[in-house]
């Protein structure tokens, strides 16, 4: 019987070294739905998604994907569920020395044995669901970062996934190119019927479409809401990210030491 | 802290770090092993890196065999010539290139221009996240990255080695016979006498194998492990050069020292 929720994350703690980045975070990520996961810069975002997708393992709790336990699989099995994943990347990691068309069937080239002519219509197909037929013979290094993400986008769902994972699909792209990843996220998502988790800062977007929203800090989930519920919260964090106040609880300032006393320290 | 504590203290971490990279190097190599028949079965991936390590460094080696030659035959016959016997040039070129200047120095120059390649590739691989978009592909970057360039190299060295051996002996006919005028028949005949397949032309060969392991080994080591930075990557190439170029010549005495006591 399929789950309700195609992956949960139970009492998750990971850390590296001795330093716990997380500590014993809970989510669910319901079938068909898009979540967002937020947070500050290197509050352990990324490492959630590595988690999921079994790249590295966690120091205690569970990740379930699909009923089975991530850790607990074998390498067959890990490569078993994440044929089911596809995974967009920060920085969209193309393979720099293949074509964007290339790129694309490479996961199609590597996992069936499609002839080559059906290859071709399925690699076209997806291209063109990203707005991208027409690049299909240019080099990585010839797209701009919003082309990059958009290809990258295309070859994630090579194999129509059942999870997609975007990591930061936002940052530094202009606002053009973020509408219409924005709007690939949420087509894609109803079209394949899959499920999305976003990991992403941007307020305003990931509110605009996010069916439900998981704040992280300090390690762990400060916040979870729908976007309406989350907008009128009074909690000062939340009221601090989503209006992006410098100060608050989380500080402007590292750590340190009063000031006067550095200052006549060091003299 | 106390000084000497602290000087002992980083001997042995610089010792641990070296054992526990030298660990997984060779768990690195298992690893390309285990994997190897991936890259055998889809054969154009070995072939297409064979050109790039390979082909590609043809140039430099051909080039450089033909001035060592050159020079080997200036130099040997500048000394032979005291003794009267500079017709035997052939067989000391010959045996100089086949046992050692072949198998060696083509491993450094591989060093310098495959390996550096190799480790800055699959470095900045590594930064971009290439590697990791690999493995959430369900696709082992072991098989599919490393283990291609493995043989590539592996098979790419001793036929190097071979062109070293050929090009050099031609450079240094080129200064014994026609520049200097040693006998024509006497550079060849001597040569095809004194050379033994057996002991030398297969020992060169098993030499270069050896490196051509260690070499391209190295280089891929130092790129799967480096940092996912700038920095990082350009610390890796230069400690492939390094690190192989320090592994060939401790090798090649090792090798060499086993050969000559049968
Ligand atoms: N391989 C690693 N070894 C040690 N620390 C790491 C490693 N990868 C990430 N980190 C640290 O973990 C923290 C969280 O990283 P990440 O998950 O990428 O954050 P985010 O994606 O939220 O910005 C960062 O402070 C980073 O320095
Ligand atoms: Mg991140």
């Amino acid at each position: 019987m399929a789950q309700k929720n195609i992956v949960e994350i139970k009492n998750l703690s990971f850390g590296y070294g001795n330093f716990m980045l997380h500590k014993d975070i809970s989510m669910v990520f319901p079938r068909g739905k898009v979540t967002a996961i937020m947070g500050g810069s290197g509050c352990g975002k990324t490492t959630i998604l590595r988690l999921i997708g079994g790249q590295i393992k966690p120091k205690a709790g569970q990740v379930t994907v699909d009923g089975k336990i991530v850790h607990k699989q074998d390498r067959q099995g890990i490569y078993e569920l994440r044929r089911k994943m596809g995974m967009l990347f920060q920085h969209g990691a193309l393979f720099t020395d293949l074509s964007v068309f290339d790129n694309v069937a490479f996961p199609m080239r590597e996992h069936t044995k499609l002839p080559e002519s059906m290859i071709r219509d399925l690699v076209l197909m997806k291209l063109n669901a990203v707005g991208l037929r027409g690049a299909h013979k240019l080099m990585p290094t010839e797209l701009s970062g919003g082309m990059a993400r958009r290809v990258a986008l295309a070859r994630a769902i090579a194999l129509d996934p059942d999870i997609i994972m975007y990591d930061e699909p936002f940052a530094g792209l202009d606002p053009i190119s973020m509408a219409v990843i924005c709007d690939l996220i949420r087509t894609l998502n109803d079209a394949l019927g899959a499920t999305s988790i976003i990991v992403t800062h941007d307020v305003e977007e990931a509110f605009s479409f996010a069916d439900y929203i998981y704040f992280v800090a300090d390690g762990s989930v400060a916040a979870e809401g729908t976007p309406k519920e989350l907008s009128k919260s009074k909690l000062p964090f939340v009221h601090q990210f989503v209006h992006g106040e410098k100060d608050g609880p989380v500080p402007f300032h590292h750590n340190a030491p009063s000031y006067k006393k550095d200052i006549y320290e060091w003299v | 802290m106390n000084p000497i504590f602290k000087i002992l203290s980083n001997i042995g971490n610089q010792v641990t770090s070296r054992i526990w990279r030298l660990g997984s190097a060779t768990r690195l190599f298992c690893l390309t092993l285990i994997y190897s028949s991936e890259s055998f079965r889809r054969i154009h991936l070995t072939i297409r890196e064979i050109y790039f390590t390979g082909v590609m460094s043809l140039i430099i080696i051909v080039v450089s065999a033909f001035f060592v030659g050159m020079v080997l035959g200036l130099q040997g016959y500048y000394t032979l010539q005291k003794y009267g016997s500079s017709e035997s040039i052939g067989v000391l070129v010959a045996l100089a290139l086949l046992r050692e200047l072949g198998p060696v120095v083509t491993a450094l120059l591989f060093a310098g221009r495959a390996g550096t390649a190799i480790t800055a590739e699959i470095g900045l691989m590594k930064a971009t996240e290439q590697l990791s978009a690999m493995e959430m592909m369900a696709i082992s970057p072991i098989a599919r990255i490393i283990s291609p360039r493995f043989w590539a190299g592996v098979i790419s060295m001793p036929i190097l080695a071979s062109i070293f051996s050929m090009v050099g002996v031609m450079g240094g006919y080129l200064v014994a016979v026609p520049i200097i005028g040693v006998d024509h028949g006497a550079f060849w005949s001597q040569m095809n006498v004194n050379v033994d397949f057996r002991i030398d032309v297969i020992n060169g060969l098993i030499k270069s194998f050896v490196f051509g392991v260690a070499c391209t080994i190295i280089a891929l080591y130092e790129g799967y492990d480096a940092p996912p930075t700038a920095e990082g990557v350009s610390r890796a190439t230069t400690r492939t050069v390094v690190t192989s170029s320090l592994t060939v010549l401790g090798l090649d005495f090792i090798l060499t020292s086993f050969m000559m006591s049968n």
